[in-house]
């Protein structure tokens, strides 16, 4: 048996989008130190729902790190305190006995709360709707081979298209702002051939990621920060430069 | 009843190309007037409903994640497979079908093989011209490697995160369509029944998960692109909120299911470590290209592995398969894995095999290993907590995959008219085994090159009445959803959801995973109705049904596995020769290796729902090979 510790929690409660919400304490013993962050909470949850209180909401699935569902602030830290790591990938061996964990949900104005830690966080997918794509339709590719990407190119698009949507540059920043989320994705399709042919693609993703009310970048960089996959804030300069050169062309040509 | 699987005739090269010239068409004025259902955002729902979206349908697309763009897909790791012999190392559309015919052990059927190895090269230009970032070699060109045993370089890949980049790819093609207007998406919202009328699939009956609210949706026809039902085990190396409900549902509306005890477990997954583990993780199969396995030579051994000398070791697979060594398929690597374990030879208390890198480390550098799998071994380092660089890693098989699915024909329509099942929640491909790298191969065919043709040919042909959701039998299925999450409320018991699910699964596994036999499976026909019972007396669902509630939402998952699983342990037990996945202890080579018997059982088994505690019927297609003839695996 691995070493245990006991900690106590304080976890964000709110029953819904129109309802106040608090923080409501819980005591956590002997938690096995191997056991996930989520799996922390499984625990806690099996205990609460035999008590016949309402287990606490919280947001995950694939539990590896990869699908950008779960995330919750701990201690102030979006994903809890390690570094390039999310929450499910978090483990308790990074806590000690005795500890007091603050858990609360991603905190933004563009992400209202669903219920105790779980956001709606679907303003991310309309930013992606208003440009994140490029044209091609199925059945209009060409041949793999025609253009080849220079090995550079390629491997600078991948970083940024590691982003996991999951939204912790938005809940880490002081503005709330989005522009992490939409750098990475701008520079993913922007940085290959096959993404280069939109012309007003950054422009669509910008005035969408402002009528969400997301908030404005004053460079403080708690996005790149906090995110699991070490997104770079360069891509927010690629994005800003995009953003000017897709203005001058809309200028030229109206 | 007897299954059409509708094969078209002709040589197999050509059986595609002339059934998408015999297939009728709809008009494409008329495409708009068509309202298609698709249940299921993964790589073959996001990239059928893009591609319907984009001939002109008008598509409403469901799925129980938050984004179109968090469906279990993409945690895939590995690669995609295509025949389009770029290293010119002899791969051919040919070879693709018969290395997966093979693959699983001649239980598929030969005429979508073919069609599936036909139309992967049009998903690899199809992805890079999404902007789909493979990897490529310094001239810019893309770069293949051999994946999970095959004797050709015929996998891309993106890093060790190809299934989200091919899902980035269809995501943002859906999100093109959104915008346009041609795709309604759902998120959060959760299918809980079929509607069937007339005899045609006419719609679905799904809950908000936000608000809890019940709702009608109808159209013309329905595909269902919902994935595996590996999480029936509980430990399953599948994203926590992957079920079986979608299918079951259907299939308890007339949908036949097909070789439900196809299941796949996957060698290379890091050890279970406690009663509270919630999920199992995959290690990527393409460690085993440079890690060795071994245990202890000695029973109870349990010095640690730096003090075991190299004559005290078993490196079992090298041992047993001298050709293949630790490239064996996966079926092979995991039930060899069992057997060291069931000798008492597994490491840390018992579980576990020993995956050592130290020779690839002493060879190529630690470097170069860092280069090829760092992402890898960071991940096992933060969940295990030892650095695999110095110690070997610790292994243990986990179910991974599910071949058998929702029984479709040639054109991915089930029996039941107007439902199409596509993707992982089919049944068609794979056979007993699949291959590395052709799930995302098969869900991407089928949503992108196949389902696009085959639908139109049954909406041109199909006479399809007006119906709305007014309709009595959607007020019908509205009802028993409504009634089903009351029951599930009300009983209040004393046992969690959890609880029971897990109990279940360990049923399934002792007597359903790795190896099979008359007696345990006998054993857990009996236990899984018990445990059903107790489910529904003694299982506690808090909350309420009008408002977000993941336990209740957990809680009608779990009752659906409880079904379906007896179907799968009466399945596995019907079958009672050994095939890919599928080992029946009785039947093996004097060797230890599963043995087919193909005069009694080359056939796919599709079962027939008769209600709950009623014996399901059993249909059989016959398969037949002309081109691939069946032989005995052999990796010696
Ligand atoms: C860890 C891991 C690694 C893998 N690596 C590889 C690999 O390298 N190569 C490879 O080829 N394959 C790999 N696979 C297998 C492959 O990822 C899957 O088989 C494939 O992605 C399944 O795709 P799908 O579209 O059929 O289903 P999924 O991606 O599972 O999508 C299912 C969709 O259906 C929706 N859904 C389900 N039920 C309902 C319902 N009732 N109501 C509403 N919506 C519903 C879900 O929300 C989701 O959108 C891997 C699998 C795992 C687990
Ligand atoms: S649950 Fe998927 S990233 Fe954490």
């Amino acid at each position: 048996m691995s070493k245990t510790i006991n900690l106590t929690l304080k976890v964000w409660r709110q029953a819904g989008a129109d309802t106040p919400g608090k923080l409501e304490t819980y005591n956590a013993t002997n938690i096995d130190v191997e056991m996930s962050f989520l799996e922390m909470l499984d625990v806690i949850n099996e205990e609460i729902a035999l008590d016949d209180g309402d287990p606490i909401a919280f947001d995950n699935d694939c539990r590896e790190g990869i699908c950008g569902t779960c995330g919750v602030v701990v201690n102030g830290s979006p994903h809890g305190p390690q570094k390039s790591t999310t929450l499910c990938q978090l483990h308790m061996r990074k806590f000690n006995d005795g500890d007091t964990l603050i858990i609360e949900p991603w905190r933004a104005k563009a992400f209202p709360v669903i219920k105790d830690l779980v956001v709606d966080r679907s303003a991310l997918d309309r930013i992606s709707q208003a440009g994140g794509y490029t044209g091609v339709k199925t059945g209009q590719a060409p041949e793999a081979h025609t253009i080849a990407v220079p090995k550079a190119d390629s491997d600078k698009a991948m970083d940024a298209a590691a982003c996991i949507g999951c939204g912790a540059c938005v809940a880490a920043c002081p503005n709330a702002s989005a522009m992490l989320y939409v750098g990475a994705k701008v520079s993913h399709l922007g940085l290959l051939p096959q993404g280069k042919l939109d012309c007003d693609r950054v422009i669509n993703m910008v005035n969408q990621m402002d009528a969400e009310g997301f908030g404005n970048c004053t460079n403080t960089y708690e996005c790149e920060a906090t995110c699991p996959k070490d997104i770079n804030v360069s891509n927010i300069a690629r994005m800003n430069r995009t953003h000017l050169v897709e203005k001058i062309i809309q200028r030229k040509n109206s | 009843m007897s299954l059409d699987s509708k094969i078209p005739s002709g040589p197999m090269a050509q059986k595609w190309t002339k059934h998408r010239f015999d297939m009728k068409l709809v008009n494409p004025a008329n495409k708009r007037k068509y309202k298609i259902i698709v249940v299921g955002s993964g790589l073959a729902g996001a990239s059928a409903s893009a591609s319907l979206s984009e001939l002109g349908y008008n598509v409403n697309c469901f799925c129980f994640q938050d984004s179109p763009r968090r469906a279990h897909s993409i945690a895939a790791q590995g690669g995609i497979n295509a025949a389009k012999n770029y290293p010119n190392d002899g791969d051919s559309v040919h070879r693709l079908f018969y290395d997966t015919v093979k693959g699983g052990d001649y239980r598929s059927r030969e005429a979508n093989v073919h069609r599936l190895a036909e139309v992967s090269n049009s998903i690899i230009d199809q992805c890079v011209a999404q902007g789909v970032p493979f990897a490529r070699d310094y001239s810019g060109y893309l770069d293949n490697r051999s994946f999970g045993g095959a004797q050709v370089s015929r996998t891309f890949f993106a890093r060790g995160q190809t299934g989200q980049q091919l899902l980035i790819g269809a995501y943002n093609s859906l999100n093109k369509e959104i915008a346009k207007g041609g795709v309604k998406m759902f998120p959060r919202t959760e299918m809980l029944e079929l509607v069937v009328i007339d005899g045609q699939a006419r719609g679905i009956v799904v809950r908000n998960l936000i608000t809890g609210k019940v709702e009608s949706h109808s159209a013309d026809a329905v595909i269902l692109a919902t994935g595996g039902y590996g999480n029936a085990f509980f430990l399953s190396t599948n994203a926590m909120n992957c079920n079986v409900t979608a299918a079951w549902r259907a299939h308890k509306k007339g949908a036949f299911f097909a070789n439900p005890c196809y299941t796949q477990i996957h060698p290379t997954c890091i050890p279970v470590h406690g009663e509270y583990q919630s999920k199992l993780t995959l290690m990527s199969e393409s460690l085993r290209n440079d890690g060795r396995v071994w245990v202890p030579k000695k029973v109870g051994d349990t010095r640690p592995p730096s003090q075991i000398p190299e004559n005290e070791r078993d490196y079992y697979l090298e041992r047993r398969y001298p050709s293949f060594g630790n490239l064996v398929p996966r079926d092979v690597a995991s039930r060899n894995a069992k057997y060291v374990c069931d000798e008492k030879r597994g490491v840390n208390g018992g579980l576990a095999v020993y995956l050592d890198f130290e020779d690839a480390i002493k060879r190529l550098g630690e470097d170069s290993i860092r280069a090829k799998y760092g992402n890898l071994f960071d991940m096992y380092q933060r969940i295990t907590d030892t650095n695999p660089y110095q110690n070997p890693m610790q292994i243990f098989p986990a179910i991974h995959y599910t071949m058998g699915g929702l029984w479709v024909d040639y054109n991915l329509m089930s029996n039941l008219p107007g439902l199409h099942v596509i993707g992982e929640a089919n049944f068609s491909d794979h056979g007993a085994n699949r291959l590395g790298a052709s799930a995302l191969m098969q869900g991407l065919a089928d949503g992108y090159f196949v389902i696009p043709y085959t639908i139109g040919n049954y909406l041109a042909s199909a006479k399809l009445d007006k119906v709305d959701t007014q309709h009595s039998e959607f007020k019908k299925a509205e009802a028993e959803v409504k009634q089903r999450t009351e029951k599930l409320l009300s009983i209040n018991g004393k046992r969690t959801v959890d609880d029971i699910h897990k109990e279940l699964g360990k049923v399934l596994w002792n007597h359903c995973g790795m190896s099979r036999t008359e007696k345990g499976l006998t054993e857990a026909l009996k236990k899984i109705p018990e445990i059903r019972e107790e489910f529904w007396n003694n299982v506690k669902v808090p909350g309420s049904g009008a408002s977000f509630n993941q336990s209740l939402e957990r809680a009608g998952r779990v009752a659906d596995f409880l079904e379906f699983g007896e179907t799968m342990c009466l399945d596995a037990l019907t079958r009672s020769e050994s095939c890919g996945g599928h080992f029946r202890e009785e039947s093996q080579t004097d060797e230890g290796e599963a043995k087919r018997d193909d005069e009694n059982f080359s056939h796919v088994a599709a079962w027939e729902f008769n209600g709950v505690d009623n014996k399901p019927t059993l249909h059989k297609e016959k398969l037949t090979f002309e081109e691939c003839l069946p032989s005995q695996r052999s990796y010696k």
